[in-house]
């Protein structure tokens, strides 16, 4: 552990602000991924978490501070360049490309390595048709790597939950990050469900040796998978550590975990908090 | 050896085209010819159109104006060499070199138009691009009814009959292989991806910006040439053949044939045309019947006739060869000789 903190991030926020309008939507948010790190963050709704994701994938610019990705200065970045750079990311509400196949879905996300362009797409140059070999064989990977083989030719719509959301986790890993954002991958999945998910995402951390930043709603789970965590609320970190040391703080307890929480009760938090 | 067979590969639908569309011109009668010329221009407006509005979901209403914009610098140029004799050959087979010339400018100035009225209005997300479109079909035609230049509001007349079946069912293969082509192609997946959500395909590396302004462009170059094959073929050059009817003519045809769809674009064309030839007494009801079978379509069948799918996605499992692989000959020729 002691070699990789040394390693250089991946990601590093250095008090990225957010405001829309007169709200201030994420405050001072510092955040470093190593590379192979596990990171989750937590909080209840309306904490910023998506606003976070959104600030550093460039689908809001911060309103101050820096998005630092792999030493380079991102702020400000259109998301398409900030994915070319190395983040990728699933989102919270599910969306896949609906009306395409799963195969196609994972071979948008494997586009920009293509070097045909328009015109030797008419032409059917064999430069054209190597590019379309190499992704489709990319995108089937990716498909196999999650388990999805068997819907390869299936419309995105007609997978079952669980399916979309694992076609959402081969889709961002196709366009190859070495940061994938989860934005609650396990939302709307029984207890058991996500921690196969979880255990689904550390075996991709291992196997494929990025770093993985997970929203998480269920603070067990995130628990169990996570090496560090951050807890947001209304905008602020409120603490940040090992899942124990998250545990015992006495401000999350009270912000988010509540007294419950020691009693080992689940109290589901209301539904639509604005993020 | 292998640079020869992806050529071959690659000009396969026109190679069968060529001859089959040549048999045509010269077998059938003129009658029937203009009809089937008239059809094969519809063609391809409409699978140009469905480049913008089926595959990348933007909504454009303003086609015909692109189709003006070659339509006239097609028939300037053909005016300019009309009656020369150039390199010693006849007039008339001088104007016959000419006319590739003048379609190609016509393609070009069209696409010009398109990254003028595209690059501002696709960097907004949402209907602008309808809005936009539409005021642009109107400007041109005001520009045009207003420049003696370009004839006025009586247009220019007197323009040799150039276009034949050959030219527009070159043109109209020309135009779906390139539909079937870049649907079947990494760039057509981008596009589709933008339909699908905007949001996602930028999130995946998708520059929206960038691939919406090329797919307008594209499709404002092949309404280009749509408008110099008519004008060529009506033998007059004039604004009310351009007017925001023609526009909405051709977004019924996408409508109807499904948004995304190719051979949905063709049938559709080629239905309308011949309906309408054979409606010729009832022209004037034409909007009407137009808005009618819209209202139709959208309460019973709102994904047009073969939805985001192609013809052969709807027959029978076992005749299915599940879609030609991108490098395959078929990926061009789909609905190959779409107007022969």
């Amino acid at each position: 552990m002691t070699a990789l903190a040394e390693t250089a991030p991946v990601l590093e926020a250095r008090k990225v602000t957010v405001r829309f309008g007169g709200l201030k939507a994420l405050a001072d948010f510092d955040l470093v991924v190593r590379p192979r790190e596990l990171v989750g963050m937590i909080g209840p709704n309306g904490a910023g978490k998506t606003t976070a994701f959104n600030a550093v994938t460039g689908v809001y610019p911060p309103t101050a501070g820096d998005v630092i990705l792999n030493g380079e200065r991102v702020n400000g970045r259109r998301p398409h360049q900030i994915c070319i750079l190395g983040i990728a990311r699933t989102f919270q509400n599910i969306r896949l490309f609906k009306e395409l196949t799963a195969l196609d879905n994972v071979r948008v996300a494997c586009h920009h390595g293509r070097r045909a362009g328009f015109a030797a797409a008419f032409l059917l140059t064999p430069g054209f048709t190597r590019d379309e070999a190499r992704i489709t064989r990319r995108a089937e990977e990716h498909l196999a790597l999650m388990g999805l083989s068997h819907r390869r030719d299936a419309l995105a719509r007609n997978l079952p939950y669980g399916e979309q959301r694992r076609l959402e986790i081969a889709r961002a890993l196709a366009t190859g990050p070495k940061l994938l954002c989860l934005d609650e991958p396990a939302a709307g999945m029984n207890a058991s469900e996500k921690v196969a998910l979880m255990e689904l995402i550390r075996k991709i951390r291992d196997e494929l040796g990025l770093a993985v930043l997970v929203i998480e709603h269920d603070m067990r789970v995130v628990m169990g998978v996570s090496e560090r965590l951050v807890v947001l609320d209304h905008g602020l970190t409120i603490a940040r550590g090992t899942p124990e040391e998250v545990r015992r703080d006495p401000k999350v307890i009270e912000a988010y975990l509540g007294e419950s929480y020691l009693e080992e009760k689940h109290i589901p938090i209301p539904a639509g908090g604005a993020q | 050896m292998r640079g020869a067979r992806i050529a071959l590969r690659s000009a396969l639908p026109f190679l069968v085209g060529l001859p089959v569309l040549w048999l045509l011109d010269v077998s059938l009668p003129v009658g029937y010819a203009i009809i089937l010329m008239s059809a094969g221009v519809n063609v391809i407006m409409a699978v140009s159109l469905n480049v913008v509005n089926g595959f990348t979901g933007q909504f454009s209403i303003g086609h015909a104006g692109f189709m003006a914009v070659g339509a006239y610098t097609a028939t300037k140029i053909t005016m300019a060499v009309h009656g020369a004799q150039l390199f010693g050959l006849s007039p008339a087979a001088s104007s016959q070199l000419a006319f590739p010339f003048a379609l190609a400018a016509g393609m070009a100035t069209a696409a010009i138009a398109g990254v003028v009225v595209g690059l501002p209005s696709l960097r907004l997300r949402g209907d602008y691009l309808a809005i936009v479109t539409l005021g642009f079909n109107e400007i041109i035609r005001v520009v045009i009814e207003n420049t003696p230049f370009l004839g006025q509001a009586t247009g220019i007349s007197g323009l040799p009959r150039l276009t034949s079946v050959v030219w527009v069912g070159m043109g109209a293969l020309f135009t779906v292989a390139m539909a079937r082509r870049l649907g079947a192609s990494t760039h057509g997946r981008a596009l589709l991806a933008i339909r699908e959500d905007e949001v996602a395909a930028e999130a995946m590396g998708v520059d929206t910006v960038s691939y919406k302004v090329r797919a307008f462009v594209i499709a404002s170059a092949f309404a280009g040439l749509a408008g110099g094959l008519l004008v060529h073929l009506i033998q007059l050059c004039t604004p009310r053949s351009f007017t925001f009817i023609k526009s909405f003519e051709a977004v019924v045809m996408v409508v109807l044939g499904g948004m995304g769809s190719v051979t949905g674009s063709i049938v559709s064309a080629l239905l309308l045309t011949f309906a309408l030839e054979g409606l010729r007494e009832a022209q004037q009801y034409r909007m009407v019947g137009y808005s009618i079978l819209l209202i139709v379509l959208m309460l019973t069948r709102p994904t047009g006739i073969f939805g985001t799918r192609e013809i052969w996605d709807l027959l029978p499992r076992r005749f299915r060869t599940r879609g030609p692989p991108p490098g395959s000959p078929l990926a061009g020729a789909g609905g190959g000789g779409g107007s022969a």
